[in-house]
């Protein structure tokens, strides 16, 4: 092995094709479960926006919000999706920084993650879970324009005591339809995160919408 | 994956060459090699040294199924040199300082300008050394063995 170890080294280019793998959160484990925690608050809290602290390298097209939800929620056992035509970049830094697998259509995975500037799947497309194991069901992770300003949607249903106004710009065109219908499969239905910058916000599929 | 595709075929094969070296070297013998590279460029952490277990599978006799043998303890850690070169380690037991220095090391092994100081400095003597080893366990091994053979005793 060591004769040609001499002799294949001699020909190895350097092997940084591509943009720098970019590190994941500053302090692994207390960054993921501080994030972890967040975003089961804004479960709970349907509408509530929090704002993430932890800080991560973030892969560029990724928000930090959205970056920091992957680092912490992706993994081996976790397939993502996402939209064609995402850089290579973020690709990698996912695949190197949580081990997940890339699957090519929104139903075969349980997270699908959409950058700002690219068409989301539609809610029916992603998995909607079993009716044994709804909790099988994909969660989908949504960059929108803004979590302050925009379209005030009232929202209403377990984790808000009487409504809760939410002010979101950048959704897609027709989402509040497509909520209704995936609000009223339940137990079936898919799990919404709105991220924005820093910010996040959770809509689990219990919560109705009013525009 | 993406590597695979852009690199020449070689770079991969030399590549998996220096790591298996840096990974097998003995830690005291890397340290005492690595000291003496001087001073080196600065790094970014992509992965601090992490400890965690691995599955060793094995086949006994080299026919039979695959079964599980045990786990080992793996660390495990990546650095990110300034221009974009990526340096990986594994490395057996929970050996953070060994798994830096060969992290570091499969790094430097990627710039052109490192290559060569770090080969005659690191990989090569850690090489010959990890074979001397292995030479010496085979001899060890090899006193002990008894070959049997049956005088004929003429019964039939």
């Amino acid at each position: 092995m060591e004769s040609q170890l001499s002799r294949d080294a001699a020909e190895a280019a350097p092997l940084a094709a591509g943009g720098a793998l970019l590190p994941g959160f500053d302090d692994p484990v207390a960054d993921a479960q501080a994030v972890f925690r967040a975003t089961l608050q804004a479960l709970s809290h349907p509408g509530r926006v929090i704002e993430l602290a932890a800080r991560s390298g973030v892969p560029r097209g990724l928000s930090p919000a959205m970056a920091a939800v992957l680092l912490t929620l992706a993994d081996g056992d976790a397939p993502l999706w996402l939209p064609s035509g995402v850089g290579a970049d973020v690709a990698r830094f996912l695949r190197f920084h949580c081990g997940c697998r890339i699957m090519g259509r929104p139903g075969m995975a349980v997270f699908a993650a959409v950058p700002a500037g690219f068409e989301p799947p539609a809610l029916a497309d992603c998995h909607p879970g079993d009716p044994a194991y709804p909790d099988r069901s994909a969660t989908l992770i949504l960059e929108v324009a803004s979590l302050t300003d925009g379209e005030p949607l009232r929202l209403a249903g377990p984790g808000i005591r009487d409504a809760q106004i939410l002010r979101v710009a950048g959704l897609p065109a027709g989402f509040p339809a497509q909520w209704q219908e995936n609000h009223r499969r339940f137990p079936l239905g898919v799990d919404v995160l709105l991220t924005s910058g820093r910010r996040l916000c959770g809509l689990p599929r219990t919560c109705r919408m009013e525009a | 994956m993406a590597e695979t595709e852009t690199a020449p075929p070689g770079a991969d094969a030399a590549r998996r060459g220096w790591m298996r070296v840096l990974a097998l070297a003995d830690a005291a013998e890397l340290d005492r090699a690595y000291a003496m590279l001087g001073e080196l460029p600065p790094r970014q952490w992509l992965r601090r040294p992490e400890t965690g277990m691995a599955m060793v599978r094995a086949r006994s006799g080299g026919t039979g199924a695959q079964f599980n043998l045990g786990e080992i303890t793996v660390t495990r850690c990546a650095v990110a040199l300034a221009d974009g070169v990526t340096g990986v380690a594994y490395v057996r037991g929970r050996a953070e300082r060994h798994a830096e220095q060969a992290a570091m090391a499969d790094a430097l092994m990627q710039l052109p300008h490192w290559r060569e100081r770090v080969r005659a400095a690191l990989i090569e003597p850690l090489a010959q050394a990890h074979a001397a080893r292995r030479q010496a366990r085979a001899q060890d091994a090899a006193h002990t063995k008894v070959d049997f053979f049956t005088l004929v005793r003429g019964e039939d």
